[in-house]
C-alpha cells in the first residue's frame, strides 16, 4: 500500500472499521512510512478530544420534562379522537343513541302489533334513512327548488330517472334531493317540506311488483306512506300530521 | 391507549439525550434543539405502530435527523447549502499533517465542529460523539457506507486543519519568547 491508498483508508482504521486484512496491510506500511504515522496520531488524539463530555448536548430536566408532556398531550388526544369524545361529536353521538333506541323500542311495538309491513327489515331501513338526514345536517346533496335541476342531477348517479314534481303550489315546496342507501341500493331522496316539516320521499324502481294501493304506518311519531306505481316504489316519510302526509301523496299521484 | 405511550417512553427515554444532541448540533440553538426534538417525537409517537422493535435509537435518530432537515430548509434556509455545492467547495486534500498537541483546545474544538459543513459535521456527532457504527450511521443517514467513510475522514480533515491553525499561532510566539530568553 502507498500514502495515498492509507490515508483514504486511515480514518476507517482508526475506527477499527476495516477487515483484517486492510488492517494488517496498513500497520506494515505505518511501521515503515516516515509522514503517515503523524495522521494516525492525529486521528487518536482528535477522536478522545471529541469523546469528551463537554461538546454532548443534554437537554435540561426541564426541557426534558416538556417534551415527554408533548407526548402525554399527543395520546391524550389520540384518545379522545378514538373514544369520539371531543366535545363537539358528544351530542351527535348522544341523538344518534336515542334515535337507535327509539328505532329498536319501536320495532319491537311494530312486531307486536304483527303489521305486517312493519316486519319488514325494509321498513326500519326507510326509517333510519330518514332518520339520518335529519341528524347529521344532510338533507339535501343538490340544494334547489326547481325540478329541472334536481332530477337531472340524479343523471349518471343512478341507473333511472327519478320523477321530481313541484308541489310549492300545493304546500309542498321541493327543497332538493339526494343520494341514500335503502338495502344496500343507491336510490333517490327528493325532500319536501311542509311547513317547517321535512319530508323525504324515496324512490327506485321495482319493475317485478304491480302497482299497489297505499298503506301507512306510524313509528314513534313518525308516519311512512307507500305505495308502488308505474314499476316505482316510493316511500314518504316525515313528522308532519298523517293528513298533510296523505294529502302531500295524493298530489304526487295524480301528476 | 396508555399502553402505546408508556411502550414508546420506554423505547425512546434513553435516547432523548442522543436526539437532543443530534438536534443541537444540526440547529445549532437550544430552543431550535427543542423544537425539533419535540416534533420529532410526536412524529415517533405517531408512527410507532409501524416500529417493529429493533434498534430504537438508530429509529428515533433517523426521525431526528429527518425533522431536522425539514426544519433548517423552512427556518435556515441560508445555512443549509446544497450538498452539491457543498462538496464542491471542499477541495480532496491528503496532505500530510503535523503532530496536534495532544490537550486540544475545547473552544476551538467546539467552533471546529459548528463550522463543518452539516453533511460532514452530522457524521462527526453521529460517530465520534455517539459512538455509532458506519453501518448504523449509512442507516440513519441513509447514504451508503463508502460514503460514511470518506465523509468523515475528510470531516476529521477539516477538524485537523482548523485545530493546527490555532496551536500553530502559539507556537511562533513561544519560539519568539525562546529567543528573547
Amino acid at each position: 500500500m502507498n500514502c495515498d491508498e492509507v490515508r483514504t483508508l486511515i480514518d476507517a482504521y482508526a475506527d477499527n472499521e476495516l477487515d483484517l486484512m486492510t488492517s494488517l496491510a496498513i500497520e506494515r506500511h505505518l511501521q515503515t512510512c516516515p509522514d503517515c504515522p503523524t495522521i494516525y496520531q492525529n486521528r487518536l488524539t482528535l477522536r478522545s478530544a471529541l469523546n469528551m463530555d463537554a461538546l454532548y448536548f443534554r437537554p435540561s430536566s426541564v426541557v426534558r420534562g416538556r417534551l415527554m408532556q408533548a407526548v402525554h398531550h399527543a395520546d391524550r388526544e389520540r384518545f379522545n379522537r378514538i373514544a369520539g369524545f371531543r366535545p363537539q361529536m358528544r351530542w351527535i353521538g348522544a341523538i344518534g343513541l336515542v334515535a337507535v333506541v327509539l328505532l329498536v323500542a319501536g320495532l319491537i311495538v311494530v312486531r307486536n302489533a304483527t303489521l305486517a309491513p312493519a316486519s319488514d327489515p325494509l321498513v326500519a331501513d326507510v326509517l333510519a334513512s330518514h332518520v339520518r338526514s335529519l341528524l347529521v345536517d344532510h338533507l339535501t346533496d343538490v340544494l334547489s327548488t326547481d325540478q329541472h335541476t334536481v332530477k337531472p342531477w340524479f343523471d349518471g348517479k343512478l341507473p333511472y330517472a327519478p320523477t321530481v314534481v313541484d308541489l310549492a303550489a300545493e304546500g309542498f315546496p321541493l327543497e332538493g334531493g339526494r343520494l341514500d342507501y335503502v338495502e344496500n341500493h343507491a336510490v333517490a331522496a327528493l325532500v319536501y317540506r311542509s311547513d317547517k316539516h321535512p319530508i323525504n320521499l324515496f324512490i327506485w324502481p321495482t319493475a317485478d311488483l304491480p302497482d299497489s294501493a297505499q298503506s301507512a304506518i306510524t313509528l314513534q311519531g313518525y308516519h311512512m306512506l307507500h305505495w308502488t306505481a308505474g314499476s316505482m316504489t316510493y316511500w314518504a316519510v316525515s313528522d308532519v300530521e298523517i293528513d298533510k302526509l296523505s294529502a302531500f301523496a295524493d298530489f304526487l299521484k295524480r301528476q | 391507549m396508555p399502553n402505546k405511550r408508556s411502550q414508546f417512553e420506554s423505547a425512546v427515554t434513553p435516547y432523548l439525550d442522543a436526539a437532543y444532541n443530534l438536534a443541537r448540533w444540526l440547529t445549532g440553538h437550544d430552543e431550535d434543539a427543542e423544537d425539533v426534538v419535540q416534533e420529532a417525537l410526536l412524529r415517533a409517537f405517531k408512527f410507532f405502530d409501524g416500529f417493529r422493535g429493533g434498534d430504537s435509537r438508530a429509529w428515533l435518530l433517523t426521525i431526528v435527523r429527518h425533522t431536522a432537515y425539514t426544519w433548517l430548509r423552512q427556518n435556515r434556509a441560508a445555512l443549509i447549502l446544497s450538498l452539491d455545492e457543498e462538496l464542491r467547495a471542499d477541495p480532496l486534500i491528503d496532505d500530510a499533517e503535523d503532530r496536534l498537541m495532544a490537550s486540544l483546545d475545547q473552544q476551538a474544538l467546539h467552533q471546529a465542529i459548528a463550522a463543518l459543513p452539516i453533511a460532514f459535521r452530522e457524521v462527526i456527532i453521529l460517530h465520534d460523539l455517539e459512538g455509532l457504527a458506519y453501518k448504523e450511521i449509512a442507516t440513519i443517514a441513509n447514504i451508503p457506507i463508502g460514503t460514511v467513510m470518506s465523509r468523515l475522514a475528510r470531516a476529521r480533515k477539516h477538524l485537523y486543519h482548523a485545530l493546527a491553525q490555532t496551536q500553530s499561532i502559539d507556537r511562533p510566539r513561544r519560539e519568539q519568547s525562546e529567543k528573547t530568553s
